[in-house]
């Protein structure tokens, strides 16, 4: 009888504590964290790897994270991110967002952020609404959808319309990758690993400003089993959020030598 | 550092960039900065002066990003430093909050204009309060500086930065619209860092060489978790405060009545006391350094002997609490306040002075 050869295939990634497991059942944002846990550890980053869990049901990041974590403000957090990224450029930022403090409180932290090329990694998980207060309107909350601040449902005649946040960064100069992927199938969810891939290594090389938005279910908030949470984001979030490539400099040009494009 | 600056000599420069070259001296890793008057020669300055340096200098979209920038930097144990006016330190407050609630550095300055509002663009000391109470939400206190020209501008801003990195608490000058523009010859010392300076190895995010998976929050959730950390934070005020009160004593073993004054108030002040004693009325002056710590002790003591104080101040009132509060009900505390761009005026303060003298027991002169 020989020996048997045991190999292990699939485990925790060092990047990720095992006793995090806080998000309703259902909930996007674990299976994201796994994914920056995953990379950070891919890129061999750890140790220089500081996460920025914003304020939103992900301020809890640090309970997922096995590497260096700041809370930042409601909204500040491209800011954050700016601060230490050129104060010590070795450092590997990871900026987490979900819509209400990327897109609604932080819109002009983020704006400028990507116009001036900063260079770190922002995840921004969009569920169109805000899940650690209850359940309002979020900025991307789609139209004719209710939420306690909604309660008739949207109408954009009195509320606006859902912001489209890769589009509205596209035509800015820092940019250099946007891509918006869904965590509803093994597929997609390796898709939007491999977007997040790309942010990282952009944002190791200083390329300039990288962004992954990811179309994620908040079963809870939206009063929904985690199965009909996902039929409804698939049949209708998806339609206004189109996943895709939404800018991409490539890997041989930075936004210092094209901007604007 | 640019060949051009005469480091260790005596040059002629405005109190704005003054400012600007002590942090540069100081070691200020990043500048952030927006716009706004009558601070703008300090982010000009700094503008052209970070870079030569290789350093660090965003124009930023907001007073909020530039001090979330500065959080940032501090998470990273970068020194850094952001300025504004009044309704900017305003907008700042959120992050001054963040900061002394998650114990991280920061040196700022306040070039006081005229509020409440957006007010006018003349110098005042209306910001008092907002200095010495915090500033924004929440148990808290920032170390305040209130130089009186352009020399303390320089050296209270290598100090603050030390200060800042000493107690890992925000560290702010509040100065005003005439200190931040008038140019006054000073001395550029060489940076010499306080002697007792901790690392900050121990703390500082995305650096190999400390612990794992460190975290740097202002939440507290835990019950009673927040109440601790408060209290701790206390702990630390009370020794700031032990440790770091400063003020100035001018000609009060002899008098009878005392100027109680700081920042441009205190230099008016000065020449009163001149002028008065030369008609023959025994006026001392009491001029507190740190405005947050407050010299309250001192105060009190002075006020065993002197039963009069005046406050000369330009905003309406302010630290004239803080004097009544210091003295105890020991002494009278007259009150001669001008604000919004009013600036007090020597013969108005003799006048009060005179009037402080005939006054009766109980009686309190203030010019309004």
């Amino acid at each position: 009888m020989g020996t048997t050869q045991m190999k292990q295939v699939f485990g925790m990634p060092e990047a990720m504590k095992a006793e995090g497991r806080f998000y309703c059942p259902g909930c996007g944002h674990g299976i994201v964290h796994r994914l920056v846990s995953e990379l950070v550890d891919e890129f061999g980053v750890r140790e220089r790897t500081v996460g920025i869990a914003p304020v939103g049901c992900s301020v809890f990041a640090d309970l997922y994270w096995n590497f260096d974590v700041v809370s930042a403000a409601h909204g500040r957090a491209p800011a954050v991110a700016t601060g230490i990224t050129r104060a010590n450029p070795n450092v590997v930022c990871v900026s987490y967002q979900g819509d209400g403090d990327l897109a609604a409180i932080g819109t002009a932290e983020t704006i400028h952020a990507a116009n001036r090329g900063e260079s770190f990694v922002t995840v921004f998980v969009n569920n169109a609404i805000y899940g650690m207060t209850g359940g309002q309107m979020a900025p991307t909350t789609l139209i004719g959808q209710k939420s306690t601040t909604c309660q008739l449902g949207r109408d954009p005649a009195i509320m606006g319309y859902p912001i489209r946040v890769c589009e509205l960064l596209q035509t800015l100069g820092g940019v250099a990758f946007l891509a918006r992927g869904v965590v509803d199938s093994p597929k997609n969810v390796l898709t939007v690993k491999k977007y997040l891939k790309k942010a990282f290594q952009y944002a190791i090389d200083k390329k300039g400003y990288t962004l992954v938005e990811i179309v994620s279910p908040c079963p809870t908030n939206w009063g929904m089993t985690p199965p009909e949470a996902m039929d409804w984001l698939q049949n209708n979030m998806l339609d206004y959020f189109k996943p895709g490539v939404y800018r991409d400099i490539g890997e041989e040009a930075t936004v210092e030598v094209e901007p604007g494009n | 550092m640019s060949e051009k600056i005469p480091i260790g000599e005596k040059v002629l420069m405005k109190g704005n960039e003054a400012i600007g070259e002590a942090a540069v001296q100081a070691g200020c890793r990043a500048f952030f900065g927006y716009p706004i008057t009558p601070q703008n020669e300090l982010t000009a300055y700094m503008s052209k002066r970070m870079l030569e340096e290789g350093r660090v200098f965003i124009q930023s979209e907001s007073e909020i990003a530039a001090i979330n920038m500065c959080f940032g930097a501090a998470t990273v144990g970068e020194r850094s430093m952001t300025s504004s006016s009044s309704p900017g330190i305003s907008l700042k407050q959120e992050g001054i909050s963040y900061m002394a609630s998650a114990e991280l550095p920061v040196f700022y300055v306040n070039v006081n204009r005229g509020g409440p509002g957006l007010g006018n663009i003349s110098p005042a000391q209306s910001d008092y309060f907002q200095a010495t109470r915090g500033g924004g939400h929440g148990d808290y206190r920032v170390i305040a500086f209130g130089p009186s020209d352009v020399q303390e501008l320089y050296d209270f801003t290598m100090l603050g930065f030390d200060l800042a990195d000493k107690y890992r608490n925000p560290a702010m000058i509040l100065a005003d619209g005439i200190l931040g523009q008038m140019m006054e010859p000073l001395v550029l010392k060489p940076y010499e860092p306080i002697p007792d300076l901790p690392s900050k190895q121990p703390w500082r995010l995305g650096d190999p060489s400390t612990p794992d998976a460190l975290l740097i929050t202002s939440l507290i959730l835990n019950p009673g978790g927040m109440e601790e950390r408060n209290f701790m934070l206390q702990k630390k005020y009370e020794t700031i405060i032990e440790n770091e009160t400063r003020y100035e004593e001018v000609m009060t073993d002899d008098a009878d009545v005392v100027i109680v004054a700081y920042g441009t108030a205190s230099r008016i002040a000065r020449s009163v006391m001149e002028t008065a004693r030369e008609e023959g009325i025994k006026v001392g002056l009491f001029r507190p350094i740190t405005i947050w710590p407050y010299p309250y002790d001192p105060l009190n003591k002075l006020a065993d002997r002197v039963k009069n104080m005046l406050v000369v101040e330009m905003s309406l009132g302010q630290m004239w609490e803080d004097v009544r509060l210091a003295v105890e009900g020991k002494a009278r505390v007259h009150l001669h306040a001008r604000t919004a761009g009013g600036v007090p005026v020597q013969t108005e303060i003799i006048r009060d002075l005179k009037k402080v003298l005939a006054s009766k027991d109980g009686e309190i002169v203030r010019n309004f």
